[in-house]
């Protein structure tokens, strides 16, 4: 008999097709468990059509798109799927906010952002593909984003 | 050339960057700015900031930003609180620049800053409900050079676009030549960055330098940029912004701006530093009509005085 890997789940969000090797970011930026105490689980190399990709379950959590959308700094193909009665209710791909708050240190390190100062990291969203942000405080253009998550 | 401009609202705007203003913003800002000239040289006087109370707020040394601005809010009939030296403030105990900012925020109607740490304006101007004024942030950016540059070229030349203008010097850690080629590729002029290989223009720059439609040429070659320039514009190797020494001593000298450089110049052509000048530009030049950086000093003047009659709301 053949046996998942991991169960479908009856209420909740599936994030699917992250980037291979993503998922623990994924859950990094989502806050994925401190603001959750939702049964989390994570799939990570699963094969699929278009090769290797992650996959996230929380289970009794209908995620918010908003705060969902963040992910595509590092998972631009990601899906979101809101399951309900073992049904996909919704599904949507992840579509980059205009503005990240809190989640990309600034690369410059005379930022303001990297001071002691009351603020968080913030960029502005130049290009959405290829992937661009820009510093809000320093203006400076990060390359390496995934590398610079907080 | 002054055309005509559909008037515009700044009041309570901050001045972060050159990059918050289109062209059009630009043009009246320096529309506004040709106005306040008699003004600001003592010929006329106004008291359309009395009552108003300025704070300048300067973490990092200067001369000319600080005195303009405060020689601009005093010809305006305004007030000036605040510091050169943030070892005699709270600063020194620890006291965040939020925190210090919020209290002049109460303190004053409009508030200009110079700190060392990139961004610090923007976010100055969070934590301010009134308006705040970049004088600079670390090697980012300065807006009001930025103006006050365009401004003396558009006085001397008679319009900023179709000049060709070299930026000489530290283009890597200069933040004037930075907002200023954004700036001049705002209204397509033709651009030559002349500087050390490794204190050439930061490659974002140039990228935004192309994406409003300019592509500007690089060389190391001073004597030939200079044939077919209208514009030089001269900055200092900052030994403040190296990370160490031995790299500021390698460069340092590199280039110098003489009398006989100037041979091979349109006779028209004019130099324009922000100034403080070490060795790059010889006192000798000082004396020739090519000499407007002392020109360009005053200039400084006028612009800040109509940037603060514009945020503070004040109207001649």
């Amino acid at each position: 008999m053949k046996e998942l890997k991991i169960q479908p789940i009856k209420d909740g969000t599936v994030i699917d097709h992250i980037t291979a090797g993503n998922a623990v970011k994924v859950l990094h930026i989502l806050e994925i468990p401190k603001t959750s105490s939702s049964i989390v689980s994570v799939a990570m190399n699963v094969k699929s059509r278009l090769g290797k990709k992650d996959i996230v379950k929380v289970e009794n959590r209908e995620l918010d798109t908003n705060e969902v959308d963040k992910i595509a700094l590092i998972a631009p193909k990601a899906t979101i799927n809101i399951i309900r009665e073992y049904e996909v209710a919704e599904k949507h791909r992840v579509k980059l906010p205009d503005e990240i708050i809190g989640i990309v240190r600034c690369s410059n390190p005379t930022c303001v952002s990297n001071s002691s100062e009351p603020v968080k990291s913030r960029f502005k969203v130049i290009s959405k593909d290829p992937t661009r942000i820009k510093c809000y405080y320093c203006e400076r253009e990060p390359e390496d984003i995934a590398e610079r998550i907080i | 050339m002054f055309f005509f401009l559909i008037k515009m609202n700044f009041k309570g705007k901050d001045i972060i960057s050159i990059k918050d203003f289109s062209k059009k913003e630009i043009n009246y800002i320096l529309s506004h700015s040709k106005k306040m000239v008699p003004y600001a040289k003592g010929e006329r006087c106004t008291d359309i900031l009395k009552g108003k109370v300025l704070s300048s707020f300067f973490f990092e040394p200067s001369t000319r930003t600080r005195l303009s601005f405060e020689s601009a809010m005093n010809r305006l009939g305004g007030r000036v609180i605040g510091f050169a030296d943030p070892t005699a403030t709270s600063q020194k105990k620890g006291e965040s620049l939020a925190d210090t900012i919020r209290m002049a925020d109460s303190y004053s109607d409009v508030i200009v800053v110079r700190h060392p740490q990139e961004g610090a304006a923007r976010l100055a101007a969070e934590f301010a409900d009134v308006p705040v004024l970049n004088a600079g942030d670390g090697a980012g950016r300065h807006p009001t050079q930025c103006l006050l540059d365009l401004f003396t070229i558009l006085i001397e030349k008679k319009k900023i676009e179709k000049n060709n203008i070299v930026l000489l010097g530290d283009l890597k850690y200069g933040r004037t030549v930075h907002s200023l080629a954004y700036a001049l590729s705002l209204f397509g002029t033709e651009l030559t960055f002349v500087s050390p290989e490794n204190l050439k223009m930061p490659k974002e720059i140039v990228q935004e330098c192309r994406e409003l439609g300019v592509e500007p040429k690089h060389t190391s070659n001073l004597e030939k940029a200079i044939k077919d320039a209208d514009v030089l514009y001269v900055t200092r190797i900052q030994r403040e912004r190296f990370p160490d020494a031995e790299e500021y001593n390698r460069v340092v000298g590199t280039y110098r701006v003489d009398n006989d450089l100037l041979k091979q110049a349109k006779e028209n052509l004019i130099i324009m530093h922000p100034l403080p000048r070490i060795t790059e530009i010889h006192p000798e030049v000082d004396k020739t009509p090519h000499a407007l950086y002392f020109k360009q000093a005053f200039n400084g003047v006028p612009v800040r005085m109509a940037l603060l009659s514009l945020v503070v709301g004040g109207k001649l």
